[in-house]
């Protein structure tokens, strides 16, 4: 099929760029990584405590309470799009999850029948109680998504819009079911729950641990699947995905039900550590989970981002609060410094494409 | 290498192709072929209906009247993915491509080469690599396969569309307005990307408005005006001034 070559393509007039100016090295993600380590090396200096094994838990811990969403989140700005509904999402799963648990482990309930011993048929079998009310917030999470998903994809609303009124929606479920009050983790399941959402191995906070899992995941399925490359390409030129027969709105769909699945573990664990899952809880998580995204490289005009930037985000913000604390400023300025970065961050990116 | 091969069976074969959108007209009783090879230039004013015969041939629209023969068989086209899947491809004014994505990753988008590992399907970035290294090769196109199209020449981004449609072996490329929005050089880098083409069997059809290319790479020209062919001659047998005269119905037919 290849035609004999008179002279072979030479590439002469075509330059290659210097390897600083390639991949990570150029991108976003690569020097808010490199200000990471700028900003970690003078918090040695600055504080004493900042390297010890108890803080550094403290900070692993932390940022991994809102990373999972944040990965979830940066399927969705990849193809352009944007969900608001994370932080409702995270507390309603929540939710769902220890109410099923409680409900599964008590003895009045009409859910459940009884076994011989008194307790409930599902007791009986370790960890099953724990397993389905997991499911359960989960399968909550997934019908959110499906819902904002078939709003977008199908029906063409705009992601704002449609997610906006998500977020709403979900929250008022998350009121209603719990009439207000919020629910808690209860029954023989209960320490289980807590010990897989808010325990250690070997000193590494297990939400941490389910963190790394899941970027590792996360960049194979975007580098590595043509699902992966399917999310680039809606972001970079939607019209061309469709006519190269890309399933658009499949995808689509997929990465809100991805979004909203995250958002909902991330909840789970959440609740975990605190405990509880009260009606407000993660209120505005959003804007956090946006905010460490956009930091770490994503580009809500689509067509930019990966896991690593969204850690890196979500690092650097915990960095910067667990610092404010450490050397005991305010902690309301933390907000404001945030904001501040936000702008840092796309402004450097902004002069540096300038430039190049 | 200019000479056109009219022998053999056409791989397109239009008949009597009319297409009507309620009360107004856009085709009326067009007959065209065009043969393995050939390169053919339509022209027209806008609203002369080449946008219309476009669309029926790659399957945006379906005929009001008429029959399309492709490869000898009749053909009924109700999405563009089955123009494309019996061997038409076509090259967007707007190229089709994905900035944030690399040269290979643009020309396999939608038909990824991937490799199995158990249950899990990975991309085989390699093969997609190599086999897109040869397609800009048979092109003569210095594009390399890992560069991102956001930063390619307007003439490397042509050269990356046209490959896609060689991946899929298309036997007819129409290329809509490809020289309209390049350089002088680029233009002629796309002028020899077709002639490339032809050199591979394949038949182009090309939509320009731009005389001058028209006339250095196409073997014959089709004039269309007010949804009707007025004119379908071998190039070396008109001029650009009677194609003009056709184009603006200063000439009715030739």
């Amino acid at each position: 099929m290849s035609v004999p070559m008179e002279n072979p393509i030479s590439f002469t007039n075509v330059g290659r760029s210097k390897w600083w100016h390639r991949g990570i090295f150029a991108s976003q993600t690569g020097y808010v990584l490199l200000a990471l380590v700028v900003l970690m090396i003078a918090m040695r200096f600055a504080s004493p405590y900042f390297f010890t094994e108890g803080n550094m838990q403290n900070v692993a811990k932390n940022f991994s309470f809102i990373a999972i969403a944040t990965l979830g989140i940066t399927f969705v700005i990849i193809t352009g799009g944007i969900d608001l509904s994370v932080g409702s999402m995270m507390c309603f799963s929540a939710m769902i999850t220890s109410m099923v648990m409680v409900e599964l482990s008590a003895s009045g309930s009409s859910f459940v029948h009884l076994a011989a011993d008194g307790k409930t048929v599902v007791a009986n079998v370790p960890g099953l109680i724990f397993l389905i009310s997991v499911l359960a917030g989960l399968l909550a999470a997934f019908i959110v998504g499906i819902i904002n998903g078939f709003c977008i994809a199908v029906l063409g609303l705009s992601p704002f819009v449609t997610t906006l009124g998500m977020l709403s929606i979900v929250r008022g479920l998350a009121y209603v079911v719990s009439n207000g009050r919020g629910s808690f983790p209860g029954g023989p399941d209960a320490d289980l729950f807590y010990g897989l959402t808010s325990g250690d191995v070997y000193g590494v906070p297990a939400p941490f641990i389910y963190l790394v899992i899941l970027a590792l995941v996360m960049a194979v399925v975007l580098h590595h699947t043509s699902f992966g490359r399917h999310v680039f390409a809606l972001g970079g030129n939607e019209k061309a995905a469709e006519l190269t027969g890309i399933p658009v709105v499949r995808v689509k769909i997929q990465v809100y039900v991805l979004c909203a699945l995250a958002a909902g573990l991330q909840g789970i664990i959440i609740s975990g550590w605190l405990g509880s899952a009260p009606a407000n809880m993660a209120t505005s998580y959003e804007l956090n989970v946006i905010a460490a995204a956009v930091i770490g490289g994503a580009n809500l005009a689509g067509g930019l981002g990966g896991p690593l930037g969204a850690i890196v985000g979500c690092v650097l913000l915990e960095v910067i609060r667990n610092g404010l604390v450490l050397a005991q400023v305010n902690s309301y300025w933390q907000q404001t410094l945030v904001g501040v970065i936000i702008i840092l961050a796309v402004l450097v990116d902004r002069i540096r494409s300038r430039m190049t | 290498m200019t000479t056109s091969s009219t022998s053999g069976q056409p791989v397109l074969e239009l008949t009597g192709i009319g297409k009507e959108f309620g009360a107004i007209r856009a085709l009326h009783d067009v007959d065209m072929h065009v043969h393995p090879g050939e390169v053919v230039g339509l022209m027209g004013d806008n609203g002369a209906g080449k946008s219309t015969l476009v669309k029926i041939i790659a399957g945006n629209f379906r005929p009001t009247h008429g029959e399309i023969r492709f490869d000898g068989h009749a053909v009924h086209f109700n999405r563009p993915i089955d123009a494309r899947a019996v061997g038409i491809e076509v090259v967007y004014q707007d190229l089709a491509l994905a900035d944030n994505l690399t040269a290979a990753a643009n020309v396999f988008l939608g038909r990824e080469l991937k490799r199995k590992f158990g249950p899990i399907a990975l991309l085989d970035h390699k093969a997609m690599a190599a086999r897109a290294l040869d397609l800009f090769g048979e092109l003569r196109s210095e594009t390399r396969p890992y560069d991102l199209v956001k930063q390619m020449s307007g003439g490397q981004r042509q050269a990356v569309a046209i490959a896609r449609t060689r991946l899929s072996n298309a036997k007819l490329v129409m290329m809509d307005e490809p020289t309209a929005a390049i350089s002088v050089r680029q233009v002629e880098q796309v002028l020899s990307l077709i002639h490339r083409l032809k050199e591979q069997g394949v038949a182009v059809m090309l939509i320009s408005h731009r005389m001058p290319d028209v006339f250095a790479v196409c073997d014959r020209v089709i004039v269309m005006r007010r949804g009707e062919k007025r004119a379908d001659k071998p190039i070396h047998d008109t001029s650009p001034e009677e194609v003009t005269a056709l184009i603006t119905g200063a000439k009715e037919a030739a």
